[in-house]
């Protein structure tokens, strides 16, 4: 629109100028491809909650279900005897428990910043993927939550962190940066949840009216009496469910001027809030006065990493559904090359901060950080910083390079990579600056025990159970979203432009 | 209470459904609107709408949540039980700041959230709309405007040969 204006209101020596330099057409690659329409749209984020469920979904979630129950037992064993189940011995109190806590906090920011702050930035591609990543910001709070609570070793006393008075009619201590962790992560979760559904109420108002008009039309298909009826009873429940959650949501303007407003401020909201949470996370080790853990750095640095993990994780998610559901025309190359990108950019910050961190140590001239950081290196849990550095500092370099961004499989075993390096990060951070503490004759070489093990490792079960059941029940992308950064949603018909806008 | 709830017509593509609104606002009608599955840049604007009134419940919940942060920090760890932890002071505006920090959002969200629903008049249990086979599809790709009869200017007539005019298709009368 902007150019248009400026082509009409250009003098003869600007013309003259424009007609030498030849500019070239800068074409935008557009959001959605194949010239899809409305329906299309529709019909393709729908027909995956309203289609019968798939085998793989029901093999996935067998899987997931019993891949969950790990952390079940693993808790059940662990209340059952206490938390010296766990590796944790002096001077290493703080072991997997937290490393798995910041990990998957960690993972959860990036589903924040695609929702909020790429909405402030005005990223439209952030549109087919920013359900789906809050979906997995939520599964992630809900993981991470998980080991902290149990934590604190008798979690019938868990209660004593919020502000009510204990049974001793003491209050929660407001000095302590554990306890503004507990506000950050439960407000974190509170509000994502908050922005998640109010983004889903138009797209649960569409699958309530579609499952109306079945309703309606009453034309089931089947193999039997059977098979109809259950078709017809599944869309009777469908018809409740989403009109329940919907609120009687009419796509009406007067609700999208509303709405809109309200969407914007929450992203407003949001993104103070995601770059606090994880500020507040590094406070539990930068406020302690102890090598390794002390320094400025940790904020800024804690951030960049939960991002970068976090989108590793988008990836590692998005990739397969990409393919299971052939929404190739939804999530394109664009998309793809752009959550790469900022895993470059994310990387490379977090791999500054490696070295900077080393840097200030020596540049500190303070023997005991030097030798923290010296240890963390070259001492006995080299081989976790080994994995750290190569995990997260050169596996995102290669996202320099068009070709690894297009060979899809590629960047999805990257993704896995960064996962892993990220854990590994909160593992060096975590255990090698207690391990080797200021009295010689207590350090230790800590290692997890099978409870440990299993109960990590069971998350990742309960997060695939919760990201299944998203799947099954609920839009995996805002369809209202996809539609508003199609060309035909321009109310000043720039619908010609096939390509998209011109820049 | 009339019979008739008011009258839908519908519209082909985004600009001349964006049109049609700024027509129906310039005739003069107060109890109508669109109906689009996506918000229509420049709606709005188009309807003759004002600025939406959600930021307002946003900033009273936001000020709620930061007196309540400080407010709670000061009666707990200062007035009703003050603790002695290190040395450190029983109050002071600068350590429970990430407390004030994430209540101030925290409410604000729920302001924003509540907001949302007040200006929208939601939730709401019945619209007579959602009894037209026409109306339902707006969740695929139909573009609507429905004036009411309970506008001043309504005329069955009147109203019904005024959105052919603006290039309504599809015209009926929804009953209430």
């Amino acid at each position: 629109m902007a150019t248009t204006t400026q082509d009409s209101s250009l003098d003869a020596t600007q013309a003259a100028l424009l007609a030498k330099v030849q500019p070239a057409e800068l074409h935008e690659q557009p959001l959605v491809t194949n010239d899809r329409d409305f329906n299309w749209v529709t019909d393709k984020i729908c027909r995956i909650v309203e289609t019968k469920t798939p085998t793989w979904w029901w093999i996935c979630m067998a899987v997931a279900l019993m891949t969950a129950s790990f952390t079940g037992l693993g808790l059940l064993w662990l209340v059952s005897s206490g938390v010296g189940v766990w590796g944790l011995a002096n001077p290493i109190n703080w072991g997997w428990a937290i490393v798995n806590f910041v990990f998957w906090i960690g993972i959860g920011h990036a589903g924040t910043l695609i929702s909020a702050v790429l909405c402030l930035l005005k990223q439209g591609w952030r549109t087919s993927i920013n359900r789906a990543a809050e979906a997995m910001t939520i599964f992630a709070v809900v993981c991470a939550g998980i080991f902290p609570l149990f934590h604190v070793g008798r979690v019938w006393f868990a209660w004593w962190l919020f502000p009510i008075p204990n049974s001793n009619v003491i209050w929660p201590q407001f000095r302590s940066p554990l306890e503004w962790d507990v506000f950050a992560v439960s407000t974190y979760g509170t509000v994502s949840v908050l922005f998640w559904y109010m983004g889903m109420i138009p797209d649960l108002g569409v699958l309530r009216d579609r499952a109306v008009q079945r309703l309606k039309a009453g034309a089931y298909e089947g193999s039997n009496a059977m098979a109809k009826k259950m078709a017809e009873g599944m869309d009777i429940f469908r018809k409740n469910f989403y009109a329940i959650f919907a609120m009687g949501w009419r796509n009406a303007g007067n609700h999208w001027r509303n709405y809109e407003m309200a969407y914007l401020v929450l992203a407003g909201l949001s993104t103070p809030l995601v770059l606090s949470v994880h500020t507040i996370v590094s406070f539990d080790f930068a406020l302690a006065v102890l090598p390794g853990w002390h320094t400025t750095i940790f904020p800024p640095y804690f951030v960049a990493g939960a991002i970068f993990s976090g989108f590793g994780m988008v990836l590692t998610l998005m990739l397969p559904l990409r393919a299971l559901y052939s929404l190739h025309d939804l999530i394109t190359q664009r998309h793809i090359d752009n959550m790469c990108k900022i895993c470059l950019g994310t990387g490379s910050i977090v791999g500054y901060a490696y070295i900077m961190e080393f840097f200030i140590a020596w540049y500190g001239a303070n023997p005991y950080e030097s030798f923290a950081f010296i240890n963390r290196a070259f001492g006995q849990y080299w081989w976790a910083y080994i994995m750290m550095f190569s995990c997260n500092v050169f596996t995102p370099q290669l996202f320099w390079f068009k070709k690894v961004r297009e060979n899809t499989a590629l960047v999805w075993i990257m993704s896995i990579f960064i996962n892993v390096g990220m854990w590994f990060e909160r593992f060096v951070i975590t255990v090698t600056s207690l391990a080797n503490d200021f009295l010689p004759s207590s350090w230790g070489y800590y290692s997890p025990t099978m409870v440990d093990i299993l109960t990590f490792f069971g998350t990742f079960g309960l997060f695939s159970v919760l990201f299944l059941l998203f799947l099954r029940f609920l839009p995996l992308m805002p369809i209202a979203e996809v539609k508003f950064v199609m060309p035909q949603a321009d109310p000043h018909g720039h619908h010609g432009h096939e390509k998209g806008d011109h820049h | 209470m009339s019979e008739k709830y008011g009258i839908i017509a519908s519209f082909p593509d985004t600009p001349s459904f964006f049109h049609a609104a700024e027509k129906v606002r310039d005739a003069g009608y107060k109890k109508w609107d669109t109906y689009s599955s996506f918000p229509v840049h420049g709606m709005p604007a188009a309807q003759g709408q004002s600025r939406s009134k959600v930021p307002i419940f946003t900033f009273f919940g936001g000020i709620t949540g930061f007196c309540l942060g400080l407010g709670m920090v000061w009666y707990m760890n200062a007035f009703n039980y003050p603790l002695i932890i290190r040395g450190q002071p029983f109050f002071s505006p600068v350590f429970p700041f990430p407390i004030m920090y994430e209540l101030t959002i925290l409410l604000s969200a729920f302001g924003t959230l509540g907001g949302m629903f007040i200006t929208n008049l939601l939730p709401q249990h019945y619209n007579p709309l959602f009894n037209s086979d026409t109306f339902l599809e707006v969740a695929g790709d139909r573009l609507v405007i429905a004036i009411e009869a309970r506008d001043g200017k309504y005329d069955t007539v009147a109203t019904r040969r005024f959105l052919e005019e603006i290039g309504g298709t599809d015209i009926e009368e929804v009953s209430a």
